[in-house]
């Protein structure tokens, strides 16, 4: 039989329907594809029992021809997904234990609708991070390495373990979560197609909280098809969430392939940052190449805010942070450290439990919503949210239809190359995701082709609000011109 | 603006983290790269904007007046790190 775990989601899915391998097959391929792979730690917790008792139920259900949408399919988690009975850390020793007795709608709604659980995958701690090493469980190692070079490369992230697992066959397709490009950033990285939907998309219910008002759930792929088939189960209306939007979820795999003839793609001059490489510029003038052969019209757009966008972000999110992470006091789970009374107690748990990086954004974000300083920051950040938003509205409003840009400003670096002085190195990664966060658009991240060091790179688009199906079309459109990626061989089996 | 270390202990009060001697220096030093990274917001100009509550348009939705779920206080407490019955125990905070 051939290698169960190189065919795509689509593909298993109709060969699961066309009965020539079982549920059961599918899923001991990749399980033993994960045991393999321990040394890119892209899973935290592997629940093979689960995963097989699921198989054997979508089997029975094969064979009774009441498949549902995803049955049988092998998904890995973002540790960051709240999964009864199986543990969940968000990457944490303060959540260590922590064993959620409910589960996540998003991820409710993969089991609702057939697919089967692999395990839970490694993220950088609390999402907060681009590169997967800011994790109290170490960092992912990228299935990927630079052409005659094995140093270890870090994946992105945070989604690190997700996009990892995805371009590793260690799963069908993962969940992932996006509050500052973590999801686009770890798909770039990786050759993988990953999407942040419309705020209010995807339930945020049972999801680890970061920065509420950014905060989106999306999945990670290996081609665009996977990613709608995958959303399409993802997205809905959830009463428990207060910004779960009630629209009805399109067919998003019908949008996949569909003509973008005549669509306004805007290239937003911004974008061009002074001493941007050669290589990125020149992918994003391919990418302009191959949606006008496409049929796009291509049009220079402005979006004179965009350089406000990633200070901003760094003013909203760790305030937000600080705020939901305050419920991490040693009180109701996971860790606890004593100290000489409560808030001593408090003091300790909290300085034991969060890594450097939580750390620092938590007190960042105590800082800029103190006395004295929420006028001057916070609100002053939250104006700037008004105007970034905006710049995009008046460029819809011309007719664009979606933005093109490049997804980061480099392909992926070596562990222990970036951030270690100075913080805001490392935040840079997000400059061309962030503005989609604050004005709480969609945006998709497919592979354009390979950097000159052999290591992949991505393009953006970025769509008006809950129109993923544009997005899905156009970023077929690419996914079609580009040169076809080899993910990787597997050098660490 | 920047922090010097006597803010960079109250900011750690502030947020309940436990910061010790040797941690100040170095905190302090990301701190401030980190607000002189945001220090050039000061010079946009916001006169008249409004500033972002909700990121959709969208009223929040109010939910009916209902008891729609209750009686799981074990699974509340469950994973409590120190619990008697269905209380979560602490020290001692009123004497």
């Amino acid at each position: 039989m051939t290698d169960l775990t190189r065919l795509t989601l689509a593909d298993a899915r109709d060969g699961l329907r066309a009965k020539r391998f079982t549920a059961t097959e599918l899923t001991k391929a990749h399980i033993a594809a994960i045991e393999k792979a321990r040394a890119l730690n892209a899973y935290l917790v592997e629940t093979p029992e689960l995963a097989l008792a699921a198989a054997a139920d979508s089997d029975a259900r094969l064979a009774r021809g009441e498949g549902r949408p995803l049955e049988g399919l092998p998904l890995g988690i973002k540790d960051l997904y709240c999964t009864k009975g199986v543990p969940t850390t968000a990457a944490s020793r303060i959540l260590e234990g922590f064993v959620p007795h409910y589960e996540s709608t998003v991820s409710g709604q993969l089991w609702r609708d057939g697919a089967v659980m692999l395990g839970k995958l490694n993220l950088d701690e609390f999402a907060m991070g681009s590169s997967n090493e800011t994790s109290a469980f170490g960092p992912v190692v990228s299935p990927w390495r630079r052409k005659g070079d094995d140093a270890k490369i870090v994946p992105g992230g945070s989604s690190g373990g997700s996009a990892a697992a995805v371009a590793a066959h260690l799963c069908l397709g993962a969940t992932a979560t996006d509050t500052g490009g973590s999801i686009r950033q770890p798909a770039a990285f990786t050759g993988t197609v990953g999407i942040k939907p419309t705020y209010g998309r995807c339930s945020r219910w049972g999801i680890v909280a970061f920065a509420s008002s950014l905060d989106q759930a999306g999945p990670i792929a290996r081609d665009v098809r996977d990613a709608a088939i995958m959303l399409r189960s993802m997205a809905g209306f959830d009463p428990k969430d207060s910004t779960s939007v009630d629209l009805p979820v399109p067919d998003y795999e019908k949008s996949v392939g569909a003509s973008v003839k005549g669509k306004k793609i805007g290239i937003p001059r911004e974008y061009r940052l002074d001493g941007m490489s050669q290589e990125i510029e020149a992918l994003w003038r391919q990418g302009v190449e191959w949606l006008k052969d496409a049929g796009a019209e291509i049009v220079d757009i402005s979006l004179p805010h965009t350089k406000h966008a990633l200070p901003a972000y760094y003013i909203v999110a760790p305030a937000e942070a600080s705020s939901n992470l305050a419920r991490y006091d040693g009180v109701r789970y996971g860790l606890r450290k004593q100290g000489r009374d409560i808030v001593g107690m408090y003091e300790n748990t909290r300085a034991a439990g969060f890594g450097a990086e939580v750390r620092r954004r938590i007190m960042i974000g105590a800082y800029v919503l103190s006395a004295g300083y929420y006028d001057a920051y916070y609100v002053r950040a939250q104006k700037i949210r008004t105007l970034i938003k905006r710049d995009f509205e008046i460029a819809f409003q011309a007719g664009v239809d979606a933005i093109l840009t490049p997804a980061t400003p480099s392909p992926a670096f070596a562990i222990g190359e970036k951030g270690s002085a100075d913080p805001v190195e490392m935040y840079l990664n997000d400059v061309f995701t962030v503005t989609v966060n604050m004005a709480g658009l969609p945006g998709i991240v497919a592979p354009g082709g390979l950097a000159s060091d052999g290591l992949p790179l991505g393009l953006q688009l970025i769509g008006r609000p809950f129109e993923e199906e544009t997005l899905f079309s156009l970023a077929s459109a690419i996914e079609k011109a580009a040169p076809a990626i080899e993910l990787p061989q597997p050098w660490w089996a | 603006m920047s922090v010097d270390q006597g803010t960079v202990r109250r900011i750690a009060h502030l947020a309940r983290v436990a910061v010790g001697d040797d941690e100040v220096g170095h905190l302090q030093g990301e701190l401030n790269a980190i607000l002189s990274f945001v220090e050039a917001l000061g010079a946009v100009n916001v006169e008249g904007v409004e500033p972002m509550t909700s990121v959709a348009p969208m009223k929040l939705r109010m939910r009916t007046d209902a008891v729609t779920d209750g009686f799981i206080a074990d699974d509340v407490v469950a994973n409590a790190p120190e619990r008697e019955d269905h209380f979560f125990v602490v020290p001692k905070v009123v004497e």
